[in-house]
């Protein structure tokens, strides 16, 4: 029986070196068009992701305790989680589907448009189009992967700073380059981000200081799918749903045992004494 | 616009105008009820949406369903905002709704008027639920400028509001229908018997036609008995 592995891409943002080349492979694979870019004072692309341009990679500077700075680049884009928040949330039945190699997927033809996703999503990745009412993210180039290639930005990765490969591979690959970074290279902190709090994800990074992922960009520490769409939708919408359809077993009980009630005065009924039972009659 | 025609031995119960409103709300409240239904659950989705024309339309109009159904509840409220005004009465009602529900006596306390006070509580119920709706429907209408933790709010407060909204429309139509027969005749002719006014609603038969409800009955029940 051959096993199903579940994929992992791995980001070590120690080694980035913000180029963008992963940026325009995603775009160039996925036939998306150039976006214009923002300039705000610092190498950003653009504030955020958007529903055509599903990769971005976040520039932070972080000031150390001595007084110096270091940018903090981190490849942005959906985390493939193994709990998703955004599959927890959507309505519609297939809108959204996670492969057995660990690939989270939206299928528009799905999609309603809903956005609940969006809030379902700790990680702020499910980007809505406006015209197409459609929800978009990036989809781990799931058919690239299904054809035995690696995903588009790790091809175009110049530094070797993306890995792809099974998730225990990878794991193993970051623990390593973790160790590394904290025996080696002074980076008493360093760790590999892959959260438990939602059952750990399909995209892991490398951090230079785990203790404090925020700086890397709206990082959550410990990611959380709302309870509105997992203690509520999971498990207490059902139960809600039959307490209401109660009220429906409540009148048809009532109406068995109870009865109507009628106006006043009732008309009277004259008791019908029921016929003797006919004769037995012989073969 | 429109009449209601009394024939004799009948009072007039709804004019035209809140039977109008009561049938607009009710078509809007369903659409809206089964459209929301089809994005409540995943294993729902497939049997409901199909009558929308898909998820996407059902969507897109589920919330115009709502704006409807809470348009014209919203002026019915208006239009009842006097006889759904809450009284001591009212009180003692739900105080002794044990002996309603058991029919303890076959007709209503003396005090009950145009509306009795589950009538009453169900109103002011919707009253609440239509404004749960419209504040957190908004906000999932238009996430983007609300936000994700509003939304997840939001959807919670709207999926309770729509249960206990569906928990009360069964007895909404089981008190119209066959928990108390002849009732529905209200809001399709406007019209109701004067026995079913006295028993219902004594102290409304009272007002309309100046007559004591118990002794009229009592009388009803002599001609009755003498074969008249």
């Amino acid at each position: 029986m051959q096993r199903e592995p579940e994929v992992c891409k791995l980001i070590d943002t120690t080694t980035c070196i913000g180029c963008k080349a992963c940026e325009v492979a995603c775009v160039e694979w996925n036939d998306m068009p150039f976006q214009p870019t923002m300039f705000d004072n610092t190498y950003q692309t653009m504030p955020d992701t958007n529903w055509n341009y599903w990769n971005l990679i976040k520039f932070n500077e972080d000031q150390h305790s001595d007084g110096s700075f270091a940018w903090l680049m981190r490849k942005h884009q959906c985390m493939h989680c193994a709990d998703p928040g955004c599959l927890r949330a959507c309505p519609a039945d297939g809108a959204i589907v996670q492969y057995a190699n660990g690939i989270v997927d939206f299928q528009q033809e799905n999609c309603i448009g809903c956005q609940f996703c969006v809030s379902g999503c700790p990680f702020n990745i499910p980007k809505f189009n406006p015209s197409t009412k459609k929800v978009y993210k990036c989809t781990l180039c799931s058919d690239r992967v299904g054809a035995g290639l690696e995903p588009a930005c790790i091809k175009s990765c110049p530094t070797g700073c993306l890995h792809f490969g099974t998730k225990d591979d990878m794991k193993f690959l970051a623990e390593n380059r973790a160790a590394q970074l904290r025996d080696v290279s002074g980076f008493a902190n360093a760790g590999v981000y892959d959260p438990e709090t939602i059952g750990g994800t399909h995209v892991i990074y490398v951090l230079h200081d785990l203790t404090k992922p925020e700086r890397y960009g709206d990082l959550p520490a410990k990611p959380r799918i709302p309870l509105s769409f997992t203690l509520w939708k999971q498990f207490l919408k059902p139960i809600g749903l039959f307490g209401a359809m109660l009220g429906f077993v409540g009148v048809v009980l009532h109406y068995i045992f109870e009865g109507p009630r009628v106006e006043q005065p009732a008309p009277p009924v004259k008791r019908i004494d029921p016929p003797p039972p006919p004769a037995e009659k012989g073969n | 616009m429109g009449r209601t025609v009394v024939y004799e031995g009948e009072l007039l119960r709804h004019p035209v105008y809140t039977r109008f409103l009561h049938w607009m709300a009710g078509i809007f409240f369903f659409l809206a009820l089964l459209s929301g239904f089809a994005i409540y659950l995943p294993w729902i989705f497939r049997f409901f949406t199909p009558l929308f024309g898909g998820g996407a339309m059902t969507r897109l109009l589920h919330p115009w369903f709502g704006l409807g159904f809470v348009v014209f509840f919203a002026l019915q409220a208006a239009n009842w905002s006097n006889p759904m005004r809450w009284t001591p009465s009212d009180t003692r009602w739900m105080g002794h709704i044990r002996g309603y529900i058991s029919h303890q006596d076959a007709m209503e306390p003396a005090d009950v008027g145009f509306f009795n006070a589950g009538q009453k509580m169900q109103f002011w119920e919707i009253v609440a639920g239509c404004i749960a709706f419209v504040i957190t429907g908004f906000i999932m209408w238009f996430p983007e400028i609300f936000g994700r933790a509003l939304v997840a709010i939001s959807y919670v407060i709207h999926d309770i509001a729509a249960l206990i909204m569906l928990f009360g429309i069964f007895f909404h139509i089981y008190l119209s229908t066959f928990g108390e027969p002849h009732t529905i005749q209200a809001m399709t002719r406007g019209t109701v018997s004067e026995a079913w006014a006295w028993t219902h609603h004594p102290a409304w038969y009272k007002e309309v036609t100046g007559r004591d409800p118990y002794q009229a009955m009592g009388e009803a029940r002599q001609r009755q008995e003498r074969g008249l």
